[in-house]
């Protein structure tokens, strides 16, 4: 027992050493695996706060920008107008709108809740983006996260009471599908942990037909995302030497430098699919 | 000032300088620069090694929660906080320069050089070891070792902007008392 003692005494800085190390390690790999470090529900509203201070002062520098792409958000949403497409009388038949307008958040199936970037990174080889809306706005795990632009930016994989923490899709962990606006063929995107804002995407068969520029779309399968939200723009195309599909690399149609806004999806589907799942699994 | 008041506030400041200065910039998409560590290069010399790895657990930890990537810098940090001991020994020029002065510098070193040997390597140990942790999977060892490299040279660069700008006042303590 004493040269146990004795042991301890002589290597005290070692074995602390060691300890603290292993601790680290296993912060590192528990919080990968699960996203629910023990901390880090604290350490989310300490540091959110001072984020968000640190956000308000720094969104002066990016208002110009901010508003370019307010201004875009908004040309697009004008150009859906009812009011500005009008039907010609030639035209054989005349296309009634099945929507019944007052009834409409019966058949809503998303809907959006803006938010604020209180911080972001780009730099790691996991980021992720905290927004300033929480728990008590009605955000749950799983929900998809876009930019004023229609262009994906990531899921939220953390809440807290204020803050969600959204694993960006420049993580190395993210596994979002993708679709080919033109085929409509889908694959897996990766990314490689290493050039922020270019993308891959794997499991494109080679038969597809696709060319540099080609634009990349959510494919909706996910509840997170509805379809056809923009996810790139093709810049490379590589053919995997023994396998039938392309590896395509492409440049993310968010710019994720300069995040300012974002919006957060609700899916109403979400809860049923779910559900849908689940039973399946419960099957032997 | 007092030293402990100072070495916190100097905790805090190296912890600001990092999230919101220099986390934004992103150098050719591959070098972070790094000067937080430089709070562990400038403890005391006097300091328990316990208490200086305790403490660098701490700094590391800190930033994490910034990065919201618990592990990362702290690992790194106890790792340079535990050689840090060693490679004073190998580089204090003579008997008892550590007696005579508080904490490192250029000047306590006894010249540029041996200051900055110092510092690189405890620097190329610190990013090796979080590139190390932060790759896991990716077992690209150019792309490994060219991070390393140009990172520790930033940080380098930045430590000798840093030493010129904030000139640390060096009393010579006799250890004659």
């Amino acid at each position: 027992m004493r040269n146990i003692f004795l042991f301890i005494r002589r290597h005290f800085n070692l074995l602390l050493f060691l300890s603290l190390q292993i601790f680290s390690v296993y912060l590192i790999v528990t919080y990968n695996e699960y996203h629910h470090a023990v901390f880090s529900n604290t350490a989310n509203n300490l540091t959110g706060g001072i984020n968000s201070k640190y956000a308000d002062i720094q969104q002066y520098f990016y208002l110009k920008k901010t508003n370019d792409s307010l201004l875009k958000a908004n040309e697009f949403l004008y150009n859906k107008l009812k009011a500005d497409f009008s039907l010609p009388d030639s035209l054989p038949r005349t296309y009634i709108d099945s929507i019944k307008i007052d009834s409409l958040t019966k058949y809503r199936k998303y809907s959006y809740m803006g938010a604020k970037v209180v911080s972001n990174s780009v730099t790691n080889q996991s980021n992720y983006i905290v927004i300033d809306i929480g728990k008590k706005n009605g955000i749950k795990e799983g929900m998809g996260v876009i930019n004023p632009n229609n262009s994906i930016v990531g899921i939220v994989t953390e809440v807290t009471e204020r803050y969600a923490v959204v694993m960006s899709l420049l993580h190395k962990d993210s596994h979002i599908s993708g679709k080919l606006l033109k085929g409509g063929e889908t694959g897996i995107l990766t990314w490689n942990g290493v050039d922020p804002n270019y993308i891959s995407i794997s499991n494109i068969s080679k038969s597809a037909k696709v060319v540099k520029g080609d634009t990349i779309i959510s494919s909706g399968f996910s509840t997170a995302f509805p379809k056809g939200m923009y996810i790139g723009f093709v810049e490379a195309l590589y053919k995997e030497s023994g396998s039938n599909f392309y590896k395509i690399k492409f440049r993310s149609a968010t710019n994720f430098n300069d995040l300012q806004y974002v919006y957060v999806i609700e899916s109403a589907d979400q809860q049923g699919v779910k559900e849908a799942l689940d039973k399946i699994k419960k099957q032997p | 000032m007092n030293k402990l008041l100072k070495n916190i506030l100097r905790f805090f400041a190296m912890i600001f300088v990092q999230v919101f200065v220099l986390d934004k910039i992103l150098l050719h998409q591959m070098i972070t620069p790094y000067i937080y560590f430089v709070f562990i290069l400038w403890l005391p010399f006097k300091i328990n090694r316990g208490l200086l790895m305790i403490v660098s657990f701490f700094l590391g930890a800190t930033l994490d929660s910034f990065r919201h990537n618990p592990g990362f810098h702290a690992a790194a940090c106890v790792l340079i906080a535990y050689i840090r001991p060693f490679v004073i020994n190998l580089m204090i020029p003579q008997e008892g320069s550590e007696t005579n002065y508080d904490e490192p510098s250029i000047k306590s070193f006894g010249g540029v050089i041996p200051y900055f040997i110092y510092a690189g390597f405890l620097m190329i140990l610190h990013n090796a070891w979080l590139f190390l942790l932060e790759a896991w999977q990716f077992a690209d060892p150019y792309y490994f070792f060219l991070k390393t490299i140009l990172s520790t040279l930033i940080s380098l660069l930045l430590l000798l902007i840093i030493e010129m700008i904030f000139y640390r006042k060096q009393k010579f303590r006799t250890n004659t008392v």
